[in-house]
C-alpha cells in the first residue's frame, strides 16, 4: 500500500485509469472535468499511451469506440453538455459490446445550467440516454478515494461484461481535494480474441458492427444483450447502509449527497429520531432488493438529491407503495446537512415519530 | 498474358448487394486488391460507414468496423493510435463524408492523423432513396430538391479542394471510374494513398466520383457517361495534394 497523497478529484481519476491500465483517452474540455484531460495529456505519453484530444464530444465518443474495438482500454470523460453529446456513441458502444469507461462530472442543467454541482443526468445515463434496447452501468463514487476505486472497478466491470460503465462524479467531487491511496494490485486482463487488430496468424475477419437488419438477428442480438443485462443485474448490485436496522425513516441517497445525508442523520439520531441511510453505489443495476429490505420496517422513505427528483422514481419502484416515499432535493448545491435533519425532524412529526 | 477475372484474396465470395451499374463495387475491389497488393492482409483495419457501403465489413476479408453515420474518421483514429503500424482506412459515401461526418473529417485531416479516407462522391444520399447531398450538381434534380439544385440549396461541395489548404493533410486526390483508364488510375491513387500512410506522414484522401443509375434515373452506360459529362465540370480530377518525395 503507498502513502496516503492529497489529491484532487478530477486528477483522481485520471491517476486511478492509468493504474488500472488505461493508456488511451480521448476527450474535450469542459468544466468541471477539465483537469481529468488535462492530467491525462500530461500522463498518458509518459506511459507509453495516447491523448488525444477530440474536435467535441461527439468525436470523442467515436474515438473511444475505435479504441475499444482495436484491443484497448480505453476512457473519456466529460461533464453533463458533452455526455449529452455521446449518447449516440453510447448506444452503438453497448451494441457493439465493446469496454470502455466513461466519467460524468455532472454539472448544473438543463441547457448550459452552470458549473455547479448536480446529478440531473440520472435519467440519461441510468434510464437509457442514447436511442434503444441497452443500458449502462453507472457507478455513484462519494469520495474522491472512492472516484479512484470505482473507476477501477469501473475498467474491470467494462472488460468483464464487454459492456460500457459509467462513473458518475460532480462538480464537487471532481473539484475537491482528498487524502487518497492509489492502487498498487495488477490491472484487470486484457483479453480480447474478438477485437479488429488484424488478422494475424490465419484467423479470420473480426468485425465490430451493430448493423442486424433481418429482424430476427435484431431480436437474438437484443435478447443476447439483455441476458448478459440480466447477469449483472444477479452480481453487480452494490449499495451501503448505515443505521438502518432499526430506522423509520430511511434517508436514500447517492454521490456526494450521501455524505450530507449521513451527516444529517447522526444529527437525527442525537435527537432521537432513528433514521438511517440507504446508499446505492451501482445506479444501475439499482439495488432495489436491498432497499426494500433496508426499508421494510421504516415508516417512511425519504430520497435525497441534487436534481428535480429522478432516483426517487427507482426507490418508489423498489418500495412498491409499501411505504411513503418523500423527496428531499436542492439545485446548483450540496446542502448542508442541517438542512436534511430539518426535513428528516419535520417529517418525523408528521408521521408522528416524535411530538410537536 | 491477358489474366482473367481474379478474385482478390481480400475480397469475399459474396454476390454484391449493389444495383447494377452502382460503383461502389469496383470501388470495394479496388481497395481490397491494393490491400493484397501491399501485402497488408494482416494488418489492416477497414472502417465502413453508413450508407450504401454500410456492408463493407461482408465483402472484405480482413478485419472491419461499422461506425455510426458520419464518424468513420473518428473511430479510424482510436484504431490508428492503438495500431500505428496498421492500414487503417474508412469508406465513406458523400452524405456521412461531407454532410453529418463533416467535422471529423476535417479535424482527422487538421491533426494529419494518419490515415485513408476512399471517399465515393455520387452526389446524393444513394441509401436513404436519392435525396440531396452538399455533394449535388447545381440544378441536379434529386428526392429533396425537385426543383434542381438552385440558390436556397446552395452549392456543390468540393471537399479535395477544401482538404489540399490543410497542413495535416498530405494527399489528395479525386479519380474516377467511368472508363477502365479512370479505373487503374484510381486503383494507383488508393495505392499511393496507402503508401502516404504507411511512410507516415499524414492524412489521405481519394475522392471516387461514382455514378448512381437508380438514384440518377439513368442507365447504367448512361450514368457513367453522366460522371464524366455532369460531374467532372463541378469535380475535374487530378491531386490536389502530393507530399515531397512520395515514392512512386
Ligand atoms: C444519425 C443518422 N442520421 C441519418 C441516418 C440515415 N442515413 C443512412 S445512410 C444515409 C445517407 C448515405 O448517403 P451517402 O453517405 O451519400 O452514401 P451512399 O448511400 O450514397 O453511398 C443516411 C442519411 C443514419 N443512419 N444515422
Amino acid at each position: 500500500m503507498s502513502e496516503p497523497i492529497l489529491m484532487k478529484g478530477n486528477e483522481a481519476v485520471a491517476e486511478a485509469a492509468i493504474a488500472a491500465g488505461c493508456r488511451y483517452f480521448f476527450g474535450y474540455p469542459i468544466t468541471p472535468q477539465s483537469e481529468v484531460l488535462e492530467q491525462l495529456a500530461r500522463r498518458l505519453p509518459e506511459v507509453g499511451g495516447a491523448y488525444v484530444q477530440a474536435e467535441s464530444e461527439v468525436s470523442a465518443i467515436n474515438m473511444v469506440f475505435g479504441a475499444a474495438s482495436a484491443g484497448a482500454r480505453v476512457m473519456t470523460a466529460s461533464s453533463s453538455p458533452g455526455i449529452s453529446l455521446m449518447q449516440e456513441g453510447i448506444s452503438y458502444i453497448a451494441s457493439a459490446q465493446l469496454p470502455a469507461v466513461l466519467v460524468n462530472i455532472m454539472r448544473g442543467a438543463p441547457g448550459l445550467g452552470g458549473i455547479h454541482p448536480s446529478q440531473a443526468d440520472y435519467f440519461q445515463s441510468v434510464k437509457g440516454g442514447g436511442h434503444g434496447d441497452y443500458r449502462l452501468v453507472v457507478l455513484a463514487p462519494s469520495s474522491v478515494q472512492e472516484l479512484i476505486d470505482h473507476t477501477v472497478l469501473a475498467f474491470e466491470l467494462a472488460e468483464k461484461y464487454r459492456t460500457p460503465v459509467m462513473v458518475f462524479g460532480d462538480a464537487m467531487m471532481g473539484q475537491m481535494m482528498e487524502p487518497v491511496v492509489l492502487p498498487d494490485t495488477e490491472p484487470y486482463p486484457v483479453h480480447r480474441p474478438w477485437a479488429t487488430t488484424g488478422m494475424k496468424g490465419g484467423r479470420g475477419p473480426n468485425i465490430v458492427h451493430t448493423l442486424y437488419l433481418p429482424a430476427d438477428k435484431l431480436e437474438q442480438h437484443c435478447q443476447r444483450l439483455f441476458a448478459k443485462y440480466a447477469e449483472i443485474e444477479r452480481n453487480e448490485q452494490r449499495s451501503v447502509q448505515y443505521l438502518t436496522e432499526d430506522a423509520d425513516i430511511v434517508v436514500v441517497a447517492f454521490g456526494i449527497m450521501s455524505r450530507v445525508a449521513r451527516a444529517a442523520v447522526e444529527m437525527a439520531r442525537e435527537h432521537g429520531i432513528r433514521a438511517g441511510l440507504f446508499r446505492p453505489v451501482t445506479l444501475w443495476p439499482f439495488p432495489a432488493a436491498a432497499l426494500r429490505e433496508a426499508a421494510s420496517q421504516a415508516r417512511l422513505v425519504m430520497a435525497a438529491e441534487i436534481s428535480m427528483g429522478q432516483m426517487v422514481e427507482d426507490v418508489r419502484l423498489a418500495i412498491q407503495g409499501r411505504v411513503p416515499v418523500t423527496l428531499f432535493n436542492r439545485i446548483g448545491l450540496v446542502p448542508n446537512p442541517d438542512e436534511i435533519f430539518e426535513r428528516i425532524r419535520k417529517e418525523a412529526r408528521e408521521v408522528q415519530l416524535v411530538n410537536g | 498474358m491477358a489474366k482473367g477475372y481474379q478474385r482478390p484474396s481480400t475480397l469475399l465470395d459474396r454476390p454484391w448487394h449493389f444495383c447494377p451499374g452502382c460503383n461502389h463495387g469496383i470501388a470495394h475491389r479496388l481497395v481490397a486488391e491494393v490491400v493484397e497488393e501491399m501485402g497488408m492482409v494482416e494488418k489492416t483495419v477497414g472502417v465502413g460507414s453508413v450508407g450504401c457501403g454500410v456492408f463493407a465489413y461482408e465483402y472484405f476479408n480482413f478485419d472491419g468496423i461499422g461506425p455510426s453515420h458520419g464518424r468513420a474518421p473518428a473511430v479510424a483514429t482510436g484504431v490508428k493510435r492503438v495500431l500505428p503500424d496498421h492500414l487503417v482506412f474508412t469508406y465513406q459515401g458523400d452524405g456521412d463524408l461531407a454532410a453529418i461526418g463533416t467535422t471529423e473529417m476535417v479535424h482527422s485531416a487538421v491533426r494529419g492523423e494518419n490515415i485513408t479516407v476512399i471517399f465515393v462522391n455520387n452526389t446524393l444520399y444513394g441509401m436513404t432513396g436519392g435525396q440531396m447531398a452538399p455533394t449535388t450538381l447545381t440544378g441536379q434534380v434529386t428526392t429533396t430538391s425537385p426543383r434542381g439544385r438552385g440558390r436556397e440549396q446552395g452549392f456543390p461541395f468540393r471537399v479535395s479542394e477544401m482538404l489540399a489548404t490543410l497542413e495535416g493533410a498530405a494527399y489528395v486526390t479525386r479519380v474516377a471510374l467511368f472508363n477502365p483508364a479512370q479505373v487503374v488510375r484510381a486503383k494507383k491513387a488508393i495505392r499511393k494513398a496507402f503508401e502516404v500512410q504507411m511512410q507516415g506522414l499524414g492524412f489521405s484522401l481519394v475522392e471516387v466520383l461514382s455514378a448512381c443509375p437508380t438514384n440518377w434515373g439513368l442507365a447504367p452506360l448512361e450514368a457513367l457517361k453522366f460522371v464524366e459529362e455532369k460531374m467532372l465540370p463541378t469535380y475535374p480530377l487530378g491531386e490536389f495534394k502530393v507530399p515531397e518525395g512520395v515514392k512512386a
